[in-house]
This record gives structure tokens, C-alpha cells and sequence, in this order.
């Protein structure tokens, strides 16, 4: 280390691990030497203890902000007043109380909106991916509706489907119903010439090369349309609550807004997050359990085999 | 098993003036192929890289039909794949969501359906040992090598006991050794059933050791430039390298080889 300090004029980019106080003269080398280090400290952090120091920082940033008074506590409420809301909401949740009906309406709506958008969103990618007028008709107009905001037909829905669950549902499947398209449209082309030219060689019927090949290729692509559609479907679900008004979570949050009770808005949308998080693992799981074989997913290393 | 010296021996196939030019492409991939295969026969095709060697097997395999001529195999106008022939291409294409064994089994799946298939796990698992798999049979496709997975697709192939075998380079991806011994198990196959083997190779050796006869082809556009036959005694082992005559038929397909390549 002596050695690096006498030749410390000299740049040398190769020298990382110089401690910065040898170098009298390379100010500047010296403080990207000190974010090297603390970069390298922070990537070697496990990722638990990586989001809990995110999560401290941001929590500890937004209680600094309240404690100087420059924000109203009405529009920016302190993290232990959500925190405290947050207990009430999940002790409600779950002693089976009235939100907890609330939030079952809402759960209905989007696995109804989910599952409706699988079966329509699935037949319609078919339509698209295997015959010439689905890709030349009906594609174009997917594409058309994609390039609206879909939120702006949720007052359509509720005039058409009644203040109900119906409305919310559908509002849900609509939202969720074009990555599934995309996924099953885009699963469909996945199919090489080679494997077709396989399957051709082996005789194979129309029936057997769509179910045993064309349809287990596209299963990756379809999944990760999945997981885009599950959440959308939280999004569409709430969104017409907000809009169709009456029942669900999404309304309690709009009465909790209305009464600036935003300590509660924040507890309540936290709900709804996790609600998202776990429909979304859940369809990962599902993906990874179906799609095992597929290496360009987040891998599952099977287990070694032994050889011969 | 070769009968070349006989006169009356049954071609199996015939293919007759056939030219094919790709949409889009200016070269004709094949012009004016003229060849008949024999009953129990083992011929290779040679000759350089893109001289139309897989389009001249996909032809004959029923998977693509040529812009011009005729390809018949005993008789009858091949226009789809026809039963008794089984062809393996020069890609594995192995299926990854299928194991080894299940891989091979998949002919049988998609001929007999799936209760059929199982029935022929036994048959599959054998196969498998003799290309030197043994440890393999549940490993899926991203778990295998190259050659490994070609060895596979070779299975896939031999799984529904084809007459007519159509290979498109089957050991490219093996190692020398590995490759001399899956050379003498493929000559020990057909010989055993008597199949009819067309064999698509970049050896001239393999071609040589293998071989009743020899297609030498030329590139653009791609066509038969000679034909060589091999007249070695069977069974061919590694002893047949050191016979006198086999250094002799080396050279000769080199030198038909290097003619159309001159040709171009
Ligand atoms: N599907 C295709 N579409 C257009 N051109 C093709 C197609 N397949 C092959 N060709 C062309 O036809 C010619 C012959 O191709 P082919 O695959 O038969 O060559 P090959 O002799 O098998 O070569 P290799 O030894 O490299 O496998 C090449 O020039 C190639 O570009
Ligand atoms: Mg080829």
C-alpha cells in the first residue's frame, strides 16, 4: 500500500483497494474510490435487509416531513397514524367484520373479471393466431381498443351492467382481457418452421401439433400475459367500484378520500397491493410448476441426474 | 443387404428430373436430380455445404414438393410423408418439456396414442442404452449436449422400426470416436432389418465406411456430379479403414468432391 501512496500521481485505475487517505493529491479519484466502496457494500447486502433499508428510509424520510410541520397532517398523515390504521383495518379484516365482506365483494369481482378474461381473452388469441381473417379483422381492432384508455368505459359498464357486481366484473375482464390476447397471439407464432416440419414428418394430426406442440410453446408467453392480466384486473376492479360506486373496497376507499381520512385511504390501498402481490404470485407459482421446462424463466434448477 | 452386383434388384426410390428452386431465391437449389435407391441399399449424399443436400432429403421424406420432377418410392408418387419412412433431420429438435425417453416415444404418441406409446417405454429405454444414454432417460432436453441430443433424435427415429431411413447428418455433433462407434451401431441397425439408409454426411470417410454408394454433389446449382460405388466387403468394422481398397475410394470421392467444386 506504501508503494501505491508514492506513486499516487500516477492514475491508475487498476488500484481499487487503496485506502483514499495515501492519496494526498487525487481528490477527485479519491471520493470515486469511497462510492466504489459503499456501492460495493450496498450490492452485497441480502435483498430482505436491502428493501427493509429502503423501506426505513422512505418511512423515515415521510415521518421527517410531518414532524416539521410544513405539510398538513390531513394531506400527508404521519406512518404511525397509517400504521395505527393499518392494525384497525386488518383486525376488521379479520375478525370477519364488515369490511372483510367489502373486500370479499371486491375478490369476487376480480376473479370473476380474471377467469371471464382467460376463457374470452384465450378464444380470441386463438381466433388471431390461427386464421387469416382473425389476424387481418379482428387484430386491428384489439389494437385500436389497447390505444384507448380502458378506465374511460367503466360509466358504459355501469349503464350497461347495473351498480352490481356484474358491472365491476366486466370492467375487471376488460382490463385484463388484452394481455392475454397479446400472450396467446404472440404464444401461437412461437412454434419454429423445424418443429412443425417434426411433427409433419411424424404424421401427426392437425389436433396433436396445436395440443402437443403449438399450444405448449405458446404457455410462456400466455403466462406472462397472465400476470400482466391479474393485476390489470385488480386495477379494472377498483376503478369501477370508484366510478360505479356502492360497494366494495374501492368504494370504502373513495368514503375514506371523501372524509379526508387519508391515514385510512393508505391502509386501505395497502390491502388492495397485497391483494395484487398475491394473485400475482400465485400465477407465478402456477407458471413455474407448468412452464418448468422453460429456460428463459426465472429458472428452477431441476435436480441433477446422475449419469451413466 | 447390398446387392449392387445383382441386375434385378428393386429400386425403392427413383427420383427423376428433379429441380427445386426456393421462392425468392435466383440459384436453383437442386437442378436435374436423377438417382434411384435400392431395396436395402446404404447410399450417402456428399458434397459442400448448400449444394441442396437436406432440400434433396426433405423431397424424399415427403415434406417439401420439388418445383420440377418426380420423386416415387416403390412406384407411388411421393406426395406427403410416406409410413415407411423415417427421417431424421439435421437439427435435433428434441421437445423441451418432454424427457429423453419421452422425446423418443413421441412417434409412437402421435401414431397409436398415448396408452400405446407407454407400451413402449421398454423398446425406447434399449434404444437410448445402445447410443450410450443409459443415465439419460428422465433428463430433460436442456440438460443434454449437442451430440447427446442428436443421439436422441436418432432414437426418435429407429422408435417406429422405419424400412427406409433418411439421415441428415446424424453424428455432425459427435466427437471422432464416439462417431466411428455410432457409424458401425447405424450399419449394425440396417443391416439387422435390412433397412434402405440414405445418409446425409460431410465425412468422406463415414461415406466411404458406410456406403454401398456414393453421391458426390455440386453446389449452384445443386446437382449429382458423380456417383461412386464402394465395393468393400461386410461387415464393415474398423478393420475396413486399413483395407487397400479403402484409401483408393477416399481419394476418389475427394477428387469427385473437388471436380464440382471447379464446377462452380
Ligand atoms: N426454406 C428455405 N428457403 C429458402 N432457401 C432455402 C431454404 N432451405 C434451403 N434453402 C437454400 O437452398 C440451398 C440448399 O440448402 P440445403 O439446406 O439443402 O443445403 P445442404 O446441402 O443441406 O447444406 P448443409 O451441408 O450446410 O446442411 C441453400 O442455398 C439454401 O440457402
Ligand atoms: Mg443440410
Amino acid at each position: 500500500m506504501s508503494s501505491t501512496g508514492q506513486t499516487s500521481q500516477v492514475r491508475d485505475s487498476s488500484r481499487r483497494t487503496a485506502p483514499p487517505t495515501t492519496r494526498p493529491a487525487g481528490g477527485r479519484k479519491k471520493n470515486f474510490l469511497l462510492v466504489r466502496r459503499i456501492s460495493a457494500f450496498f450490492n452485497s447486502l441480502p435483498q430482505p435487509v436491502a428493501i427493509l433499508l429502503v423501506l426505513v428510509t422512505i418511512l423515515l424520510f415521510w415521518e421527517g416531513i410531518v414532524r416539521t410541520g410544513a405539510v398538513s397532517a390531513i394531506i400527508l398523515p404521519s406512518p404511525f397514524r397509517v400504521a395505527e390504521q393499518v392494525g384497525i383495518v386488518a383486525t376488521q379484516l379479520a375478525s370477519g367484520g364488515f369490511l372483510a365482506a367489502e373486500l370479499w365483494t371486491t375478490v369476487q369481482e376480480i376473479l370473476i373479471g380474471f377467469g371471464l378474461a382467460c376463457v374470452v381473452g384465450f378464444i380470441m388469441g386463438l381466433w388471431i393466431g390461427q386464421t387469416q381473417f382473425g389476424r387481418k379483422a379482428i387484430m386491428p381492432l384489439f389494437v385500436m381498443l389497447e390505444a384507448t384508455p380502458k378506465i374511460a368505459f367503466a360509466p358504459v359498464f355501469i349503464a350497461w351492467f347495473g351498480f352490481g357486481i356484474s358491472s365491476k366484473f366486466i370492467m375487471a375482464a376488460f382490463m385484463s382481457l388484452f394481455p392475454i390476447i397479446i400472450g396467446t397471439v404472440a404464444g401461437l407464432a412461437a412454434t419454429s418452421e423445424d418443429e412443425i416440419k417434426l411433427f409433419k414428418s411424424m404424421k401427426a394430426s392437425a389436433w396433436d401439433v396445436f395440443w402437443k406442440l403449438k399450444l405448449m410453446r405458446a404457455l410462456p408467453f400466455i403466462f406472462t400475459g397472465l400476470k400482466i392480466a391479474v393485476v390489470a384486473a385488480v386495477t379494472g376492479a377498483v376503478a369501477a367500484e370508484f366510478i360505479g360506486g356502492g360497494i366494495g373496497f374501492g368504494e370504502q376507499i373513495r368514503v375514506a378520500a371523501a372524509r379526508i381520512a387519508l391515514d385510512r385511504v393508505f391502509a386501505l390501498i395497502l390491502v388492495l397491493s397485497l391483494v395484487g402481490a398475491l394473485l400475482f404470485s400465485l400465477v407465478a407459482l402456477l407458471q413455474r410448476k407448468v412452464t418448468f421446462w422453460d429456460t428463459d424463466s426465472p429458472a428452477r434448477r431441476k435436480k441433477k441426474r446422475g449419469s451413466a | 443387404m447390398s446387392s449392387l452386383t445383382a441386375t434385378a434388384v428393386d429400386v425403392r426410390y427413383k427420383i427423376t428430373n428433379v429441380s427445386h428452386t426456393f421462392p425468392g431465391m435466383e440459384v436453383q437449389a437442386l437442378k436435374d436430380i436423377n438417382l434411384s435407391i435400392t431395396s436395402g441399399s446404404f447410399s450417402s449424399l456428399i458434397g459442400p455445404s448448400g449444394c441442396g443436400k437436406s432440400t434433396l432429403l426433405n423431397t424424399m421424406a415427403g415434406l417439401l414438393s420439388p418445383s420440377q420432377g418426380q420423386v416415387t418410392l416403390d412406384d407411388q408418387n411421393v406426395t406427403e410423408p410416406p409410413d415407411e419412412v423415417g427421417i431424421m433431420f439435421q437439427k435435433a429438435t428434441l421437445l423441451p418439456w418432454r424427457t429423453a425417453i419421452d422425446n423418443v416415444l413421441l412417434p409412437i404418441e402421435l401414431r397409436d396414442g398415448a396408452k400405446a406409446a407407454a407400451t413402449f417405454s421398454d423398446k425406447a429405454a434399449n434404444l437410448l442404452d445402445t447410443v450410450g444414454l443409459a443415465g439419460f432417460h428422465e433428463a430433460y432436453p436442456r440438460e443434454l449436449s449437442g451430440g447427446m441430443a442428436q443421439r436422441v433424435a436418432i432414437c426418435r427415429m429407429l422408435i417406429t422400426e422405419p424400412e427406409i431411413l433418411l439421415l441428415d447428418e446424424p453424428f455432425g455433433a459427435l466427437d471422432e470416436l464416439t462417431r466411428e462407434r455410432m457409424d458401425l451401431e447405424l450399419q449394425r441397425i440396417a443391416a439387422g432389418r435390412t433397412a434402405t439408409v440414405v445418409l446425409v454426411t460431410h465425412s468422406i470417410p463415414e461415406a466411404v465406411l458406410l456406403s454401398d454408394r456414393v453421391f458426390a454433389m455440386s453446389a449452384r446449382p445443386g446437382s449429382i456430379s458423380d456417383v461412386i460405388d464402394i465395393d468393400l466387403p461386410r461387415p464393415r468394422s474398423m478393420e475396413t479403414l486399413n483395407h487397400p481398397a479403402f484409401g483408393a475410394y477416399v481419394s476418389q470421392v475427394r477428387d469427385a468432391l473437388n471436380r464440382g467444386h471447379d464446377y462452380v
